[in-house]
């Protein structure tokens, strides 16, 4: 009796797509009426609404900074040329027009380090030692008085090297407190505890705008006679004392997450309660609430745009300054106002597009989409 | 005792003495700092004749009134756009937060555009941009947008409403005269503004909120719901958005809480809430610890309010075991 061996066929490629075109438009675009109809309705919305953004910001708009054809305009056509005039004051404030290379200098050294850190996986000491430096770097350019440069009041300085400044330094010093606050919020000891949740449910309960002028109305009267600190350090201090109850909050999350049973066999094997905290428990709990972190991080960065009530002009205030002493381009705040949205879009974007890859890669299976 | 409970007793006597001998210090210190200043201190200012006129909000003040009506009033401003705006955010928010669950791509694409715009952008400069436009785009008072009843100018929205004539309440219209238009309740343009920048920035949250809400109930629940036969608005309504109530309610109350706070930003528009009136007063009269703190306690009075508030709201929506 013949037997015969089949040999098997190669598979067939799998279909690129599951669906073809027309039942993918059907499927997500016109379900039933309804749909149909959200469907049309938004589309037209969309098209008017993108069709009068050509028409005001491309179409009928000036580019070139001439006060006179933007005036001659009357608001029908964006005035992109007010940014071209204005560019230098509103990214740098106050600064010195001959020395604004320094903030520029500043802002490549944060954004050159901000990517650097986004990029590599590890971070130990040598990442803590490299921001250190550079914030102190960036201080030292932007304050001038060694070196040879000039040396340039905190009072002048502004603009965007200002906001990434705050903001950076705003978190760094916020970090150890809130840590800190967290830990003593969980402690045994009722004082400690106590003391605790007091600061963080008083920071908590009262607006960024208050504690601004604390720090810049009532610290003056802290201290003793004679002693004089610098505004900037002074709003600083108030920010980062803010954000650090904030930041506390979040790690207790973080800390809430950590099995008992961990410290408990710690504590077995003798360890003391803060090479436990040191070792065991912050590192598990700083890495469970990564995403929260940077939330808080960008939440800090929008925040810093506050500080225009305490005259300091960061970015949001470095526009009114420039366009309020100037009554040939004072008509253009609307288009000020996008740009600096649009850079502060960009930035916490990113940040939050990077949290996310951050979220996956940590998550390890308990993903919250 | 034992040991460890010595030390810790040792530990906190030191933390409350520390604190005490820092709270000690700092007080001398101010003490000292403002007698050398000639600064007055005490809070009987509030009963002097304010400087300044509240120029808005439903809290009668005229000019001459002392400071403690000033205060009232830009406190009443405060809850006034707090109010409205919490309303208005919960409504909008939770309308995107659904439409990011729909089944059409372009409703869930713009729900997400929405809320990625204007989460990623501070809220003061959304206040700053909206006030901006307001003034720009709206037509002067002279040539005010007519809808029935309704007039909109660059001098803010008129409306009916009930107004106190001659001893009782009356329904007022309001009317175009040669400059003006007069009679009925309006809304200036700084209220808008603050209302439309407040509204829009927390129901972006709100809306990630809800979403991250509504994807936390098992998918199960939606499955067993179609498997019953219930169209998506249906399961929407009895099985996934009262399990979601739970997940969405501490969060969305941290969001209000926000708000309220948030509502302090008025002062860089010119609406004269409670910070703007508290920061005058302080320009006045130089009495910047008593205007801090006031604001300070009334901020804190408000957050623990609204949290005891909404801490009973979650505990009725609470997941109860049968």
């Amino acid at each position: 009796m013949a037997t015969e061996v089949s040999t098997a066929l190669a598979p067939r490629q799998a279909p690129a797509r599951r669906q073809a075109t027309l039942p993918w438009l059907r499927e997500h675009f016109f379900a039933d009426t309804g749909n149909s109809l959200a469907t049309l309705i938004l589309l037209a919305l969309i098209a008017y609404a993108l069709s009068s953004l050509f028409t005001w910001g491309v179409q009928l708009a000036i580019f070139q900074p001439d006060a006179e054809a933007c005036r001659a305009l009357d608001h029908a056509g964006a005035c992109w040329g007010m940014i071209a005039e204005k560019i230098r004051p509103i990214l740098f404030g106050r600064y010195p027009h001959a020395e604004q290379w320094r903030p520029a200098l500043v802002l490549l050294l944060l954004g050159g380090m901000v990517i650097q850190t986004f990029r590599r996986d590890q971070h130990g000491w040598p990442t803590l030692i490299a921001w250190t430096g550079t914030l102190l770097l960036s201080f030292v350019l932007m304050n001038g008085g060694v070196f040879g440069l000039k040396f340039v009041t905190t009072a002048q300085w502004g603009g965007l090297p200002l906001t990434l400044l705050l903001a950076v330094c705003g978190v760094a010093l916020a970090f150890p407190l809130g840590i800190l606050l967290a830990l003593g919020r969980r402690a045994e000891l009722p004082v400690i505890r106590g003391l605790s949740t007091i600061y963080i449910e008083l920071v908590r309960g009262i607006p960024l705008v208050s504690v601004l002028f604390l720090a810049s109305f009532l610290f003056p009267l802290f201290l003793p006679r004679g002693m004089t600190v610098d505004v900037l350090l002074r709003v600083l201090a108030g920010f980062s004392l803010f954000a650090a109850a904030y930041l506390a909050e979040v790690v207790r999350g973080g800390l809430q997450a950590i099995p008992r049973g961990q410290i408990e066999a710690a504590q077995a094997l003798g360890l003391s309660y803060w090479q436990i905290q040191r070792d065991i428990v912050l590192p598990q709990a700083l890495r469970a609430v990564l995403p929260s972190l940077m939330n808080n991080f960008i939440s800090t960065l929008k925040d810093t745009s506050l500080v225009t009530v305490v005259s300091l002009y960061e970015l949001t205030g470095a526009l009114s300054l420039a366009l309020t002493g100037d009554a040939d381009w004072r008509p253009f705040y609307l288009e000020g106002y996008l740009f600096i949205g649009a850079i502060y879009w960009c930035l916490c974007f990113s940040l939050s597009r990077y949290s996310r890859r951050l979220e996956i890669r940590f998550s390890a299976g308990h993903l919250t989409r | 005792m034992h040991r460890s409970q010595r030390l810790a007793l040792l530990y906190q006597v030191i933390a409350v003495l520390a604190l005490l001998g820092l709270g000690f210090w700092l007080v001398s210190t101010t003490a000292a700092n403002m007698q050398r200043q000639g600064i007055p201190s005490g809070f009987g200012f509030l009963w002097q004749p304010a400087g300044f006129n509240v120029g808005e909000g439903g809290f009668p003040f005229a000019a001459g009134d002392s400071y403690w009506r000033a205060f009232a009033a830009g406190l009443a401003n405060t809850l006034r756009v707090s109010i409205f705006a919490i309303a208005f955010t919960t409504a909008l928010g939770t309308l995107i937060g659904i439409g990011s669950q729909a089944r059409n791509l372009l409703v869930r694409s713009c729900c997400a555009a929405y809320v990625e715009v204007f989460r990623n952008v501070p809220l003061l400069l959304q206040l700053l941009a909206w006030y901006i436009f307001l003034v720009q785009a709206l037509p002067p008072i002279t040539e005010a947008w007519q809808l029935g009843n309704l007039y909109l100018s660059k001098c803010g929205l008129s409306f009916p409403f009930f107004v106190w004539q001659d001893s009782h309440w009356g329904w007022e219209i309001p009317t175009r005269s040669a400059f003006a238009i007069g009679g009925g309740a309006s809304l200036t343009p700084e209220f808008i503004a603050l209302l439309c920048g407040l509204t829009l920035y927390s129901a972006a949250y709100l809306a990630e909120t809800v979403r991250s809400g509504i994807e936390a109930v098992a998918k199960g629940q939606s499955e067993a719901a179609a498997a019953l036969g219930l169209s998506r608005w249906e399961t929407l309504r009895h099985v996934t958005l009262p399990q979601a109530m739970r997940v969405i309610i501490p969060p969305a109350t941290n969001q209000c809480l926000s708000l309220i706070k948030n509502s302090s930003l008025a002062i860089t528009i010119g609406y004269p809430d409670l910070v703007s009136v508290a920061n005058t007063s302080l320009n006045q009269t130089g009495r910047a610890l008593e205007c801090i703190s006031l604001i300070m306690l009334v901020y804190l009075t408000l957050s623990l309010a609204a949290a005891a508030l909404l801490g009973w709201l979650n505990r009725r929506m609470a997941w109860k075991e049968p």
